[in-house]
């Protein structure tokens, strides 16, 4: 079969420090008719933007530096304006990493998606309308033949993204590059955005390019997998044959990142720091968000709280740290009970625990050197100045694995994803926590780079024998990093013990959804669960 | 979450406690204006006597708080009681001149607000081209320049040269729509000159910033022409801040356009407010003081309820 986009030797450069920079360099491919190509790697490896080139496409700030973008004979590279306009949408359509950002929170969802095949001239409005409902029918979204008719915000994460593929769907295009569709997902929501995504590209017989940082979700839909770093090319299989037998060591490091660490064994009678006792909690004043919460943290013990988005394990945090007040129920920390409001609190059991959040960019002042962000804590509970002050930051600097001379007065923008987390740590770390909260303290980072967090987590709990509370979705992150597993349902508790003992059967149905949600690193493993679920459904 | 007509009426609760707060604070304003309004009005050769009897007539001899609680019992009930200067009924001397001072503000509105948003889309549209910096330039000339100085070059260009508008704005009531609106068209040109640029900005920064949006972007890799995604896409996204200052600039055209007002002398209330002030005609100061405030709460309120409604996720609260 002939090939329908042919890119050779691109490259694309980004304007950054006052100069023209590569970001993608020397990358062909090629997609045939009907055929999946994974594109692979972390961030800023150039995956999304070669993604986006293939419509001739740069985001702000970028531009296609030279190469060949052929699009069935169309030459890209250099096209106008207006010739790009007019394939893009009709000839290749774009699904982005986070759907709830990509519709316009004004216009219906079935008005976005009438708009490309109208303006393009199509379709009619009607007619694509009722081409809508159908593709919601057949993407398995509730009620069809209203959804589309909502605004955007009345949807929820997964239905919108199997909304955004249709949308993508809208002028029948040749050729659709799925942009991390699953990563904002949890485990059972991704599974039906990853079965529209085989829908569309097995049945319907579309050519895709799927970009994502997860081999394991890659693997259920490609058929060819290009695995990219730093904008190259690192290496490019099909897919079983990459899976299977790796050539490079980074492709071994990404397929390896989901075994398990080795976890210390605590002390089963180490005493209990965190007790929470029969905990609920409300935001409007009726209706608990969560309810009849029992859990005990043991010092040096690494609790992980599991649930979908919505199940209140970040409520859960809430309401320990007393950021929200609970209203029934006692939480007691080291043997006595804490004030239901912050304020209420002493300084020292503010001290005492600590919390590091999901996004440390926005958990750091992008104005601060990291020297002042560590140091706020140390001299706001320890009083610590000067000296004393400049010798404890660059002992926390030296515990994170960051060299303390090349880091200290750096602004925290200055810093990547990763180290930014670490940063987050060291600052928990100057309180001298006896626990820590970790909301999704992983999840906005690559792969390779969260694996370092948990270690230096790991590490810094077998030295210190500080506790964590672990807020985690991921549930390749529990097995990991846990001893205890909490897992959470619509604001209950509905199973919780030993990492063994909740991993292994039986289950608790919910456990048993979720652990068979998380994609395996075998291509066949979708297909096998979509026949069971079918099956059994009959 | 609360539900729109909740937000609503809890919004305008908090109109009229601001109202309330601000009708003390008129009330206090005109008590500290220095001099005596008898004396003023019975003039320097009255003696100690007359003065006295003149006041106690005036009931300017009673203690404030007294006088407070009259006042707005008057208030209430549509009485703003009579002018010291003439003796005739406040709200008489008032009426007509705010219904002139609205004519003239809400024609300038009229031509004002659609303009500035035309231009301030055109260039979010156009941005950081010759084309955008033509329109930022001439629009913030015009707000540097002092109003009379506008007003003046106005008049010169289009009485004095062309003949074709008036100067005086001298309007009266048996003129009808069409003829009304001609000879208020230079001030209204005026004012518009100096409010466009303000609008424009925000209407302008406000696309700009929502064109940063992801869904900006993907209606960019839909293939949506850029004219229609800034119209369509953008703009709606970005009402409420554009909504907030095209309802300070309306409030500024009600209570801020005296000095237009005197240029042209037309019969608004920011003259009648100054004239007062002059005279110590402390009803007809707390008057148009308090009218000014309700008209600045009544279009901030209004502004925030069409914000409101601009938000699809307030709009509705049907599942």
């Amino acid at each position: 079969m002939s090939n329908l986009l042919k890119i050779r030797n691109l490259h694309i450069e980004g304007f950054y420090e006052n100069q023209w920079q590569p970001i993608v360099k020397n990358v062909s491919l090629e997609l045939k008719r009907g055929e999946v190509l994974g594109l692979i790697g972390e961030s800023g490896a150039g995956k999304s933007t070669i993604g986006l080139a293939a419509m001739g496409y740069t985001r702000q700030g970028c531009r296609l530096a030279s190469g060949s973008i052929d699009l069935e004979g169309t030459e890209l590279f250099g096209a106008s304006d207006e010739d790009l306009r007019l394939i893009r949408g009709s000839k290749v359509a774009y699904v982005a990493q986070s759907a709830a950002a990509s519709f316009n929170p004004s216009h219906r969802v079935i008005r976005q998606y009438a708009e490309a095949p109208v303006h393009h001239g199509l379709k009619s409005y009607k007619e694509a309308e009722e081409e809508a409902v159908e593709l919601y029918r057949r993407l398995f979204l509730p009620t069809p033949e209203k959804i589309g008719y909502r605004f955007p915000h009345e949807l929820s994460g997964g239905q919108l993204q199997r909304a955004m593929v249709a949308m993508a769907m809208s002028c029948e295009p040749d050729i659709i590059v799925f942009d991390e569709p699953t990563t904002a997902l949890d485990v059972t929501t991704q599974i039906e955005v990853l079965a529209a995504v085989k829908e569309i590209t097995e049945k319907m017989n579309k050519a895709a390019l799927y970009i994502t940082h997860d081999l394991a979700v890659v693997a259920q839909v490609a058929h060819r997998i290009m695995v990219l770093r730093n904008g190259k090319m690192v290496e490019e299989g099909e897919t079983r044959r990459l899976i299977k037998n790796p050539k490079e060591k980074y492709t071994r490091d990404l397929l390896n990142v989901r075994k398990s660490m080795d976890n210390h064994e605590i002390d089963p009678s180490s005493d209990v720091i965190l007790n929470i006792n029969n905990v609920a909690a409300t935001y409007t004043g009726h209706d608990n968000v969560i309810e009849d919460i029992d859990l005990k943290v043991q010092r040096g013990q690494t609790v992980a709280l599991v649930g979908e988005s919505g199940s209140g394990k970040s409520t859960l945090a809430r309401v320990i740290t007393g950021l929200l007040p609970r209203t029934t129920g006692d939480i007691s920390f080291l043997g006595q009970s804490l004030s239901t409001t912050l304020k209420q609190r002493k300084k020292d059991d503010l001290r005492r625990l600590q919390m590091i959040y999901q996004m440390p960019d926005t958990a750091l002042n992008p104005r601060h050197t990291v020297r002042k962000v560590i140091g706020r804590p140390l001299k706001f509970y320890f009083g610590l100045k000067g000296k004393a002050a400049e010798l404890r930051i660059r002992e926390l600097l030296e515990k994170i694995e960051l060299n303390p001379d090349a880091y200290i007065d750096r602004l925290t923008t200055e810093l990547s994803g990763g180290e930014k987390q670490r940063i987050c740590i060291a600052r928990a770390l100057a309180a001298e926590p006896e626990l820590i909260i970790c909301d999704e303290v992983t999840s906005a980072l690559d792969q390779l780079v969260a694996e370092g967090i948990l270690n230096l987590l790991q590490d810094l709990q077998n030295k210190t024998d500080v506790s964590y509370l672990f807020i985690t979705h991921d549930l390749a992150t529990v097995k990991a990093i846990a001893d205890k597993i909490v897992i959470m349902l619509q604001g209950k508790i509905v199973e919780q013990g030993e990492k063994k003992k909740v991993l292994s059967p039986p289950h608790h149905t919910y456990t048993d959804k979720l652990l068979a949600s998380v994609p395996k690193m075998d291509p066949d493993w979708l297909d096998t669960l979509l026949e069971e679920r079918a099956s059994t459904y009959l | 979450m609360e539900n729109l007509t909740q937000l609503i009426f809890k919004r305008c609760l908090a109109s009229v406690a601001t109202l309330f707060v601000i009708s003390i604070i008129i009330f206090i304003g005109v008590e500290l204006l220095p001099g005596d309004v008898a004396q003023a009005v019975l003039g320097q050769q009255a003696t100690p006597e007359t003065v006295d009897a003149f006041r106690k007539e005036l009931k300017l001899d009673l203690p404030p708080m007294v006088r407070y609680g009259a006042w707005l019992k008057g208030v209430a009930h549509g009485d703003f009681g009579n002018s010291l200067a003439n003796g005739r009924p406040v709200a008489d001397q008032i009426g007509w001149r705010l219904g002139n001072t609205l004519f003239l503000a809400l024609l300038t509105s009229a031509i004002a607000v659609p303009l500035a948003i035309c231009l301030g889309m055109l260039a979010a549209f156009y941005r950081n081209t010759l084309f955008d910096r033509c329109i930022s330039i001439s629009t913030l000339s015009f707000i540097s320049f002092p109003e009379f100085f506008i007003a003046y070059i106005l008049i010169l260009v289009f009485s004095i040269q062309l003949n074709w508008l008036p100067s005086l704005a001298a309007v009266n009531e048996n003129m009808g729509l069409g003829t009304r609106i001609y000879t208020v068209l230079l001030p209204a040109m005026t004012l518009t000159c100096v409010v466009t640029a303000h609008m424009m900005r925000q209407t302008r920064a406000a696309i700009i910033n929502v064109l940063a949006s992801a869904y900006i972007e993907m209606a960019q890799i839909k293939g949506i022409k850029r004219l229609r995604i800034i119209v369509l896409h953008a703009f709606p996204n970005s009402l409420s801040p554009v909504i907030n200052v095209v309802a300070l600039n309306m409030a500024y055209l009600i209570v801020g356009v005296v000095i237009v007002e005197v240029v042209f002398v037309y019969p608004g209330l920011g003259q009648l407010l100054v004239d007062s002030v002059a005279k110590r005609d402390l009803p007809v100061v707390q008057a148009s003081g308090l009218i000014f405030s309700v008209v600045y709460i009544l279009l901030n309120l209004i502004a925030d309820i069409l914000s409101m409604l601009s938000n699809p996720k307030l709009r509705q609260s049907r599942i």
